[in-house]
């Protein structure tokens, strides 16, 4: 092994300060967030307390925050499934040329690049002329699919770009249906990255606040509450609400990480099971 | 259009073009029919609402189903159209540059200075996982930072370096662009250190046997070969930047404006053929210019 260079040490603290500036806010706040009763939105901290904790949870100092978590968990869960669904259906549809996959391909990729206003904007016209009500498990579900599903397919799409065909013709050479082979030999291989469609589906939904705008009616999700928040809430409240839910997301994270490696460890120590089936 | 499709690609299997083709594209138009239901329904359906909206006529309270062209008179007549698409467009190139330059740099160093696998791994995660969190608490978390009497400024007058707090610190292009870097730098570290760690380290032997400094194979080797990478990155960046309302709104106080914010201001006054009419030119600009960036990078090969 060779010697460390100079560039290495200087790379290393770049490095180094790109991970402080993207964490070193969000430490902050969490920092913040124990400010005593009478501190301020900054430094100096006046004492060390669960104040601004203590004012999340009673109901009237900060509007409908836990009616607000509770729809985007359920709409995050929402997404999520739907997202893992309809991606490996595209991911498998895409593994054969069939009529209109380019073009699709690029309705997709329009989906992912077009500014999420627009999808705010023009969900709301169609639910309003058509006479509907929006709501955020109607036209909001359907408004952040658009930004999930896009990830969902450029995920499928390396992950079939890496798959082994040969072990689908060994299944079918041994006689298995089409639909044998997805079930018991395409999906078990495929199933961590599915953890990593999840994962994205469920953080870009709980997160999603563009495209949900004008979407989720009267209802706000999380999102929708906390940016309603910062016009009018000048308290640590605000720091306490966000550390709580980038802690919640990091333990969302945290959940779907663990067991992609879990089952990676497993698959790992079982090894194949081939030739075992007879 | 028709242009654009013929040039796909598809790396689908060229083993069964045979008997089977016409049961096999039926079995595929169904598996990716949820895919397709859902984008009609909320995307190409909104574009074209949008679209004939865009036509339509508005007062003060309500919205009138016509054909008229004074949405788009308007639109082109006003001068505040041409700086506020001014202005996306120098967001757009400033953040573009500094999250290039310092991607690039994350992922040349993780994909080359860092030896471990596990390691890369897991200082790969670390640059990534921000981006499954919150952006608007991402945004508030830079207040007590930029603030007059926020830390910068605090630290800076101790420092001795300045007398007076700096004002343009929070509320200002200064801000606008540093929550822009730090929520997107990562759809560039991801995509290039993606491309990295695919260049065969032979190529960098060979380079340095032939006698090529660390910074010739920099330019020479890995810059032309992680270009798939910078492609997919600068798309994910420029076209977030351009149709972004929130960040500039919420890190200027709302005395910075872009395209998106037109739009945003128009909606919450209720004038939807006009922030309709925005929307559409909007669109179009951030389309061709990610149909100029399509042309260098084939996106379904890379990933």
């Amino acid at each position: 092994m060779e010697k460390r260079q100079l560039s290495f040490w200087f790379l290393a603290a770049f490095f180094v300060l790109f991970v402080l500036f993207l964490y070193g806010p969000t430490i902050t706040i969490a920092i913040l967030s124990f400010q005593g009763p009478q501190g301020g939105l900054t430094f100096p901290m006046r004492g060390v307390s669960f104040h601004w904790f203590r004012d999340l949870f009673q109901e009237q100092a900060v509007g409908d925050i836990w009616g607000a978590f509770r729809r985007s968990l359920l709409l995050g869960l929402m997404v999520m499934v739907t997202t893992v669904v309809v991606s490996v259906m595209a991911g498998l549809a895409f593994r054969k040329r069939f009529y209109g996959s380019g073009l699709l391909f690029y309705v997709a990729i329009t989906s992912l690049v077009i500014p999420s206003i627009l999808i705010s904007l023009g969900i709301g016209l169609i639910f309003n002329q058509l006479g509907l009500r929006v709501h955020w498990a109607t036209s909001g579900f359907g408004a952040q699919l658009t930004w999930t599903l896009p990830f969902g397919l450029l995920i499928m799409f390396a992950v079939f770009n890496r798959f082994d065909k040969s072990f689908e013709e060994a299944a079918r050479d041994q006689g298995a249906t089409a639909w044998q082979t997805i079930r018991h030999v395409v999906l078990p291989i495929i199933a961590p990255s599915l953890i990593g469609v999840a994962l994205f589906g469920f953080t870009l939904s709980y997160d999603e606040f563009a495209r949900t705008l004008l979407t989720s009616g009267s209802y706000n999700t999380l999102p929708l509450e906390v940016f309603g928040m910062t016009t009018n809430v000048t308290s640590p409240v605000i720091y306490a609400l966000g550390t709580l839910t980038t802690l919640f997301s990091f333990a969302i994270i945290g959940i779907f990480l663990i067991s992609a490696w879990v089952m990676g460890k497993r698959r790992a120590r079982f090894g194949s099971d081939a030739g075992k089936g007879v | 259009m028709t242009e654009v499709v013929r040039e796909v690609t598809l790396p689908g299997p060229v083993d069964a073009p045979r008997r089977k083709s016409m049961g096999a594209g039926l079995i595929g138009w169904l598996q990716a029919m949820p895919l397709v239901l859902v984008l009609v329904f909320f995307l190409l359906a909104p574009i074209v609402m949008i679209v004939i909206v865009s036509f339509w006529g508005a007062t003060e309270f309500s919205i009138y189903p016509d054909f008229q062209l004074d949405n788009y008179a308007f639109l082109f007549g006003s001068d505040v159209t041409y700086r506020v698409f001014f202005a996306t467009f120098k967001y757009a190139a400033i953040t573009w540059a500094l999250t290039l330059a310092i991607g690039f740099t994350v992922a040349y160093f993780l994909a080359f200075h860092v030896r471990s696998q596990s390691m890369q791994i897991a200082l790969f995660l670390l640059c990534t996982i921000p981006f499954w969190t919150s952006n608007i608490i991402r945004m508030i978390s830079w207040i007590p930072f930029l603030g007059r009497n926020g830390i910068a400024n605090s630290t800076l007058i101790e420092w001795g370096l300045i007398e007076q707090p700096l004002e343009w610190l929070l509320y200002s292009d200064f801000s606008v662009i540093l929550a822009f870097v730090h929520l997107y730098t990562l759809f560039m570290v991801v995509p290039i250190f993606n491309t990295t760690m695919r260049i065969d380290p032979v190529l960098l032997e060979a380079a340095r046997d032939n006698g090529a400094s660390g910074f010739q194979s920099l330019v020479h080797v890995i810059l032309p070969l992680t270009k798939p990478g910078i492609m997919i990155g600068t798309i994910f960046v420029v076209t977030l930047v351009m149709g972004d309302f929130i960040t500039v709104r919420f890190m200027s106080g709302s005395q910075r404006a872009n395209v998106g914010r037109l739009i945003s201001n128009d909606i919450s006054l209720l004038q939807y053929p006009s922030a309709a009419a925005t929307a559409v030119i909007l669109l179009i600009t951030v389309l061709m210019v990610i149909g100029i960036l399509l042309r260098f990078v084939n996106i379904r090969k890379e990933l």
